[in-house]
C-alpha cells in the first residue's frame, strides 16, 4: 500500500496549476470565489478554454477527443481547478448525456453530438425529473408514442438546471404506457427549439434562476434522436448512475471553499480580534476539515478502485452524502461568520451591476449561497435516497 | 407554576392570531412587501388601533401595560405570519429603550406618538466590526457646546429606513470595546448629516446602512446617562433575541404543520413519503426542536424583566441558542423533507425557512449565546 501521488502524479498536478496561472481570467475566478453570478459565457467561456488545451472532458477516453486521463489524474485535475476557482464544468452534456451516447448511440448520433459537447457549442440540460416523479423517477408520463418516422412528446419535465440556455435535453420518456413501470421508458435526445416546448423559469428562494419548468405539447422528434432500443432507457439512466461517480464527493470544491471560510472568518471580527481566533469557531473551522481529509481519502479509495477497474458502484453513494453534508456545513459556517451582514439581499451586487454595495461580497453572497445549496442533498438522488441504496446494496438489509 | 394565559392573554393571543390569519395571507404578505420600506402603513395604523403598539407600556402612557408574556404572545402570533412591520425595531428594542431609560421629555416626545402609530423608532447600534457585541462600538459623540457631534457608520439597522428617530451608540469616551464610556443618543432620522439607506433583506424584511457624518444632537438627546450605556444596549438585546426567539416559535411551528401536511400527501413509489421511517423519524425530531425552542423561550420570558440581571441572561442565552439550533434543524429538514418544492420562491415554505434561519443571524447567534451562558456558567467546586 503506498498512499501517496507518484512523481508523475505531482508533475502533472504541477502542468494543471501552471496551466490555470496562465489561462484562467482573473474575472472568472472573482465571481467564482465570491459566489457571484455566473454568466452563460463564463461557463462555455471557460470550457472554450479548456477545448484549446485539450482538456475539455477530464472522463472521456482519447478516441472521443478527451485527455484519457487515469481516475487519479482526473481527480488531480477536479481538486486544481476548484482550488484555483474555475467555473465549473457543467455536467449535462460532458458528463451525463455524452457517456450514453458513447456506449448505446449509433455512429451517427456520437459524430453528430459528441464534438460539439466537447467544444461547448451544444449546452445540454437533463429531463428526468417530473412533478410526480422525483425520488420515484420512474413513475415518470411523459409521453412519446411513435408516429412514422417521429415521435410525438407530451407532458412535462420540472427542475430542469439552466434549461434556458439549453439547446438540448436529453429525456426520459415513456413509451410503453403498459408495460412495467421500469419497462416502457426510452431515452430521447430533444431539439429545444422544436415548435411546442416551453420553458417557464423556476425562482429559488435566494432569488436565483437556476432550474425551469419545460413543457412539452405535440413536440414532434425525429426516430434518429432515440438512443439505443425503445423501452430501455431505464437500464441507459442506471448506467449513466454508476458511470462518473468520481468526483461526486466534491473534494476539491470543498477544500476551495473551506479555503474561503478561513479567509473570511480571518477578516471578520469578534470583540476586537479576527474570528478565526475565537476558540469555538476556530474549532467549528477545524472539525470540518478534519472530517473533509477523511472524505478525501474515501474519496482516493474508490479512485484507486475505479483505476484498477471496479465498478464504483454503491460506495459512490458514500461520497455523495458526506461531500454534500461537508459543503452544506461550510456554507452555513459562512453565514455564521458574516454575522448580522448577512441580511442584506443585494442581488444586484452579486450580477456585478452596483456600486451601492453595503457590505463585502463575500457577506452578501452568504445567505444566498446556504440557501441555493439545500439543493445538495435533494437533487442527483436525495441522501435518502442514498442511504436507502447503501442499506440495501452494502448492507443487505 | 401554572402555563395557562389569562382571560386577558387569551384576547391578545386571539386578536393577533385572527389579524394574521385573515390579513397575512402569502400572496397578501407579498403585495406589502412592495410598499416603501416593505410594509404598508394601513396595517401599521391597524396595530395602533388594536393596541398591539402599546403591548409593554404602561397604561399612563397609553400602553396595555403588558410584560414579557404578552410580547411573546404578539410576537409568535406575527411569526405565523412573517409579519413584515417594524415592530422588534419600534415598539420592543428602542420603544421599550426609551420608557426605560430616557428623560421625561423623551418619552413624551416619543411614545405617544409610537403608540399611536404616528412614529417609528428604530435601534442602531451595529458597526460592520461590531458582530454581536455591545461594547464594540467606533462611533464617536465628542463633546460640542452644550451638545455632541456623533461621527460613525451603523450597519444592518433593523427598519433604519423606515424610523423617524433613532437611537444611536456611541462612544463619549474611552476605545471600541472598552465596557464604559457608550452612550446612547436619541437622534431625528431627518437631522442634517444622517444618511440613510435603506434594503431588503434575505427574509423579506428591511434593514439600513446609517450614516452619521458630523451630525449635531442638544444635551436633551441623550439617553440615560453619560458613558453607562452598555447594560442598557444589553437588556436592549435581550429584548431583541426574546422577541425574536418567540417569532421563530412561531414560523417553526408553520414549517413543522407545513411539513407534516405535505408528508402526508406527496406520493413517491405508490405511498406516501411520511410513509418512510426515516422521514418520520426527522419530522419528530423537527416536533421536540420546536418543543424545546418553545420551553426555552417560555424560560425566557419568565426571567426578562428580572432584577438580576445574571439571571435573564442565562434564560434569554438558553432561548437564543435553543432557537438558533433547532430553528436551523427545522429550517433546513422542513426544505429537505418538500425536496424540490422546498427551495422555491413560489412557495410559502421557503420564505418561513429563511426567516427562521435568518433570526440566528439577529441579536447573538447560537454560538454568542452558548458563549455568554458558559461564561457565567455555575460550576461546583471539584472533587
Ligand atoms: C436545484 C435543483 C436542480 C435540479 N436539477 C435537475 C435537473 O437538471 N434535471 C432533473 O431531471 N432533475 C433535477 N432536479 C430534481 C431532483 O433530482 C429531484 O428534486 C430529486 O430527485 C427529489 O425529487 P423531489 O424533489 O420530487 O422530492 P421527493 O422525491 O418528493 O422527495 C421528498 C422527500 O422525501 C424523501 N424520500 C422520497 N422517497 C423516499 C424513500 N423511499 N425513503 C426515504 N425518504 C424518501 C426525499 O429524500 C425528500 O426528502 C433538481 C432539483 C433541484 C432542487
Amino acid at each position: 500500500m503506498d498512499i501517496n501521488f507518484t512523481p508523475e502524479e505531482e508533475a502533472f498536478r504541477q502542468e494543471v496549476r501552471d496551466f490555470l496561472r496562465e489561462k484562467l481570467p482573473a474575472h472568472m475566478s472573482d465571481k467564482v470565489l465570491n459566489h457571484k453570478h455566473l454568466s452563460k459565457d463564463d461557463l462555455v467561456g471557460w470550457q472554450k478554454i479548456l477545448y484549446d488545451k485539450g482538456w475539455a472532458a477530464p472522463g472521456w477516453p482519447k478516441k472521443y477527443g478527451g485527455p484519457g486521463w487515469t481516475p487519479v489524474q482526473k481527480h488531480i485535475f477536479d481538486e486544481e481547478t476548484a482550488l484555483a476557482g474555475a467555473p465549473p464544468l457543467l455536467p449535462f452534456g460532458l458528463a451525463m448525456v455524452a457517456p450514453v451516447i458513447m456506449n448505446f448511440g449509433t455512429e451517427e448520433q456520437k459524430e453528430r453530438f459528441l464534438p460539439r459537447i466537447l467544444s461547448a457549442d451544444d449546452w445540454w440540460c437533463q429531463g428526468y425529473s417530473e412533478p410526480g416523479a422525483g425520488s420515484d423517477l420512474a413513475s415518470l408520463k411523459t409521453r412519446a408514442e411513435r408516429q412514422g418516422e417521429n415521435y410525438i412528446v407530451n407532458g412535462q419535465k420540472t427542475w430542469t438546471t439552466l434549461g434556458q440556455y439549453a439547446d438540448w435535453i436529453f429525456c426520459l420518456v415513456r413509451t410503453d404506457p403498459d408495460a412495467k413501470k421500469q419497462e416502457g421508458i426510452s431515452f430521447l435526445l430533444i431539439d429545444m427549439n422544436s415548435p411546442g416546448i416551453t420553458v417557464r423559469p423556476i425562482i429559488t428562494l435566494d432569488g436565483g434562476h437556476e432550474v425551469n419548468e419545460v413543457f412539452f405539447d405535440n413536440v414532434q422528434v425525429p426516430v434518429d434522436n432515440l438512443v439505443g432500443e425503445e423501452n430501455k432507457g431505464w437500464t441507459y439512466a442506471k448506467f449513466l448512475l454508476g458511470h462518473e461517480r468520481s468526483g461526486i464527493a466534491g473534494v476539491g470544491r470543498g477544500k476551495m471553499e473551506l479555503q474561503r471560510l478561513k479567509q473570511i472568518a480571518a477578516a471578520e471580527r469578534k470583540n476586537g480580534k479576527p474570528l478565526i481566533d475565537d476558540p469555538l469557531f476556530r474549532s467549528r473551522v477545524a472539525q470540518i476539515e478534519m472530517e473533509l481529509e477523511a472524505l478525501e481519502m474515501t474519496d482516493l479509495r474508490v479512485i484507486a478502485a475505479v483505476q484498477q477497474g471496479q465498478s464504483p458502484g454503491p460506495e459512490a453513494s458514500m461520497l455523495k452524502i458526506k461531500g454534500t453534508e461537508i459543503r452544506q456545513e461550510i456554507y452555513h459556517l459562512v453565514r455564521q461568520a458574516v454575522g448580522p451582514r448577512a441580511l442584506p439581499f443585494q442581488p444586484q451586487a452579486l450580477h456585478g451591476d452596483t456600486d451601492d454595495a453595503v457590505a463585502p461580497d463575500y457577506a452578501l453572497s452568504a445567505a444566498p449561497t446556504y440557501f441555493n445549496n439545500r439543493k445538495l442533498t435533494i437533487f442527483g438522488g436525495s441522501n435518502e435516497i442514498q442511504k436507502n441504496i447503501i442499506a440495501k446494496m452494502i448492507l443487505g438489509l | 407554576m401554572d402555563f395557562s394565559l389569562t382571560d386577558e392573554q387569551r384576547m391578545l393571543q386571539d386578536t393577533v392570531e385572527r389579524l394574521v390569519q385573515d390579513q397575512y395571507g402569502f400572496e397578501q404578505r407579498r403585495g406589502y412587501m412592495q410598499a416603501e420600506g416593505g410594509f404598508t402603513r394601513e396595517m401599521w395604523n391597524q396595530f395602533a388601533e388594536l393596541g398591539l403598539l402599546g403591548v409593554p407600556f404602561a397604561e399612563e402612557l397609553g400602553g396595555f401595560g403588558g410584560g414579557p408574556v404578552e410580547t411573546m404572545l404578539v410576537m409568535e402570533a406575527f411569526g405565523k405570519g412573517l409579519v413584515l412591520e417594524p415592530y422588534v425595531a419600534s415598539v420592543v428594542t428602542t420603544g421599550q429603550l426609551i420608557a426605560d431609560a430616557g428623560s421625561d421629555a423623551q418619552k413624551s416626545a416619543v411614545l405617544e406618538p409610537l403608540v399611536s402609530g404616528e412614529l417609528i423608532l428604530a435601534f442602531a447600534h451595529g458597526e460592520p466590526d461590531n458582530r454581536y457585541s455591545n461594547t464594540q462600538v467606533a462611533t464617536r459623540a465628542e463633546r460640542s457646546g452644550s451638545g455632541y457631534t456623533l461621527h460613525g457608520h451603523k450597519t444592518v439597522v433593523l427598519h433604519g429606513d423606515s424610523a423617524d428617530r433613532l437611537v444611536v451608540s456611541a462612544r463619549t469616551s474611552g476605545d471600541t470595546g472598552d465596557a464604559s464610556g457608550v452612550s446612547l443618543f436619541l437622534v431625528d432620522a431627518g437631522a442634517p448629516g444622517v444618511s440613510v439607506q435603506g434594503y431588503a433583506t434575505i427574509d423579506g424584511l428591511h434593514a439600513a446602512e446609517v450614516r452619521l457624518d458630523g451630525v449635531q444632537v442638544g444635551e436633551d438627546a441623550l439617553v440615560g446617562a453619560e458613558g453607562g450605556a452598555v447594560p442598557l444596549i444589553e437588556l436592549t438585546q435581550d429584548r431583541g433575541a426574546f422577541a425574536v426567539c418567540a417569532e421563530a416559535v412561531g414560523a417553526m411551528s408553520v414549517a413543522c404543520d407545513l411539513t407534516l401536511d405535505y408528508l402526508k400527501q406527496r406520493k413517491q413509489f405508490g405511498v406516501p413519503i411520511g410513509s418512510f421511517q426515516s422521514v418520520q423519524h426527522r419530522m419528530v425530531e423537527m416536533r421536540m426542536e420546536l418543543e424545546q425552542s418553545r420551553s426555552a423561550t417560555y424560560k425566557a420570558a419568565a426571567k426578562l424583566d428580572s432584577d438580576d440581571p445574571a439571571a435573564r441572561r442565562r434564560a434569554v442565552s438558553i432561548a437564543k441558542y435553543q432557537v438558533g439550533k433547532g430553528g436551523r434543524f427545522v429550517s433546513e429538514q422542513s426544505i429537505q423533507l418538500h425536496g424540490g418544492i422546498g427551495m422555491t420562491e413560489e412557495y410559502n415554505l421557503s420564505h418561513f425557512a429563511k426567516r427562521i434561519a435568518m433570526i440566528d443571524n439577529q441579536f447573538g447567534d447560537a454560538d454568542a449565546h452558548m458563549d455568554r451562558f458558559s461564561e457565567q456558567m455555575e460550576v461546583p467546586a471539584a472533587g
